[in-house]
């Protein structure tokens, strides 16, 4: 197997309140079909081997569905590839003796912690502020009660694959929320029990995302191109019909 | 139901404004233009029938002019807002940052909204000085009609063009309107939520080949004043 030796420059910021800065690491004999977080894994045992203080970032399923890791990897969310998440990123993308600039998500909205580990608790609240179905959900209703165009669906799907991992924030370059907060809106909007809260839901996520400091999507669509599960840049043209709509009411 | 969050003017909303104003702003673009295409006619007498056309519409004028500063100002506003928002919502800027591409909106043009914007204000300003406020039939541009006497607004026009420098930034600003355009048109249907997934590129499509065109039958005049139009 080809093993890779790598220049780094990573981010390192010993917590919210000081000022980072990068710092150079060499890492050789990298089996090039190791994914990125564990070649941060080897340089993290390297490291501490040597009594530094590890890399702090953060990572969970390192399968591509939980959406707790990434970072910015060149300048790229999540890296040179399409539809993937760090953890998932291969070595073999990379090339022997390449410089790789490792920086944490940055806005103002989703402060560093520590090293590439931001705090996206946004996220939450924007979700706790809306969405989300409040009716009892009971016993399951006889199957074919309420019939949904298979469009509407797979729509309703498409947008519900959004993990939150915070790449759109990370790649847009106004840091907008946009394309999460219209995926959450949308998901649960496309969905008969979405139906009662969709106006109260609209007008309450896109409040809390302007609260929490995110900025204004200007229809660049660097989200979509960032974006793991590849949300469609019209499901934010969704939100803005239903915010538009609830306005009439 | 009301909805107290409705009140506030969001982000979401924002948007609507900015749509709004600059849809109104492309309409004045389309007729300025199929206005000024009457410049090509190289005698100028129908530039000067049109303008003293315009100018005689008296108290008809005075309303549309107030509607479209008041429509530009909306549009600078609230972008200039917007913008606010966007610069300070990531304090600390990437090292590096690169487009990831693919089938995306994102192009020099969608990221430079703000720079093209401006420069079409700077340009604005000395436009409506140079034209709007320039000299009239009382410093001697006079062109005859019939058998009236009207403003030679033509002449003003050539004078101005035939100077190299006003040529290329006439010519530098009417190329970055077909850029500021090229994204714009588009990005208004967007944030009014008038695209769907199946429109979505079409839209995209057509609203950069209209952007363009409009950018382009500006460029016309001042490349056409500036080499086909003789002293």
């Amino acid at each position: 197997m080809p093993k890779i030796k790598l220049n780094l420059e990573i981010w390192r910021q010993k917590n919210a309140k000081s000022t980072g800065a990068f710092e150079p690491y060499q890492l050789s004999d990298i089996d090039d079909d190791i994914s990125f977080l564990e070649m941060l894994d080897l340089l993290n045992e390297k490291l501490i081997k040597e009594g530094k203080e590890p890399i702090e970032f953060d990572s969970d399923c390192r399968e591509g569905i939980c959406g707790s890791c990434g970072v910015i990897i060149n300048g790229q969310a999540h890296g040179p590839l399409q539809a993937t998440t760090t953890c998932q990123l291969y070595m073999r993308y990379f090339n022997d003796g390449d410089t790789i600039v490792v920086e944490p998500w940055r806005a103002k909205a989703f402060p560093v912690i520590r090293d590439l580990v931001v705090d996206r608790n946004a996220f939450d609240r924007i979700i706790s502020s809306g969405g989300y179905i409040s009716t009892k959900s009971g016993p399951h209703p006889d199957a074919n009660t309420h019939l949904i165009p298979k469009p509407v669906a797979d729509k309703a799907m498409d947008d519900a694959t959004c993990i939150g991992c915070g790449a759109c924030v990370a790649a847009c370059p106004n840091a907008s929320a946009s394309l999460f907060t219209s995926a959450k809106i949308s998901h649960l909007g496309h969905m008969p029990q979405g139906q009662p809260e969709r106006s109260r839901r609209v007008f309450r996520m896109v409040r809390q995302m302007d609260l929490e400091g995110f900025g204004n999507c200007t229809n660049i669509g660097e989200c979509r191109a960032a974006c793991p599960k590849e949300i469609s840049l019209d499901t934010i043209a969704q939100m803005r019909r239903d915010y538009l709509s609830a306005l009439k009411e | 139901m009301s909805h107290p969050q409705a009140k506030s003017i969001t982000t979401v909303f924002k948007k609507v404004i900015i749509a709004l104003s600059g849809l109104g702003l492309v309409g004045f673009v389309v007729v300025h233009l199929l206005g000024n295409l009457t410049l090509l006619r190289s005698d100028g007498s129908a530039f000067n029938a049109y303008a003293a056309k315009l100018e005689g519409l008296g108290g008809l004028l005075a309303v549309a002019e107030v509607g479209l500063l008041f429509v530009f100002l909306t549009h600078i506003g609230s972008t200039l807002t917007t913008k606010k928002r966007n610069l300070s919502a990531r304090p600390v800027a990437y090292r590096q940052w690169k487009s990831k591409g693919g089938d995306t909106p994102s192009n020099s043009s969608s990221r430079n909204m703000a720079i093209s914007g401006s420069l079409i204000l700077i340009f604005l300003i000395l436009h409506i000085w140079q034209f709007r406020f320039g000299p009239g039939m009382s410093q001697g541009y006079v062109a005859t009609q019939g058998q009236e006497q009207i403003r030679d607004l033509y002449r003003l026009v050539v004078e101005t063009l035939k100077n190299p420098l006003m040529a290329a930034f006439y010519s530098l600003v009417m190329v970055l309107l077909g850029l500021h355009l090229r994204h714009g048109i588009w990005s208004a249907l967007q944030s009014l939520g008038l695209t769907r997934p199946r429109t979505l590129k079409p839209l995209r499509l057509a609203g950069a080949v209209i952007g363009v065109v409009l950018g382009v039958g500006f460029l016309m005049i001042p490349a056409w004043i500036y080499f086909g139009v003789s002293n």
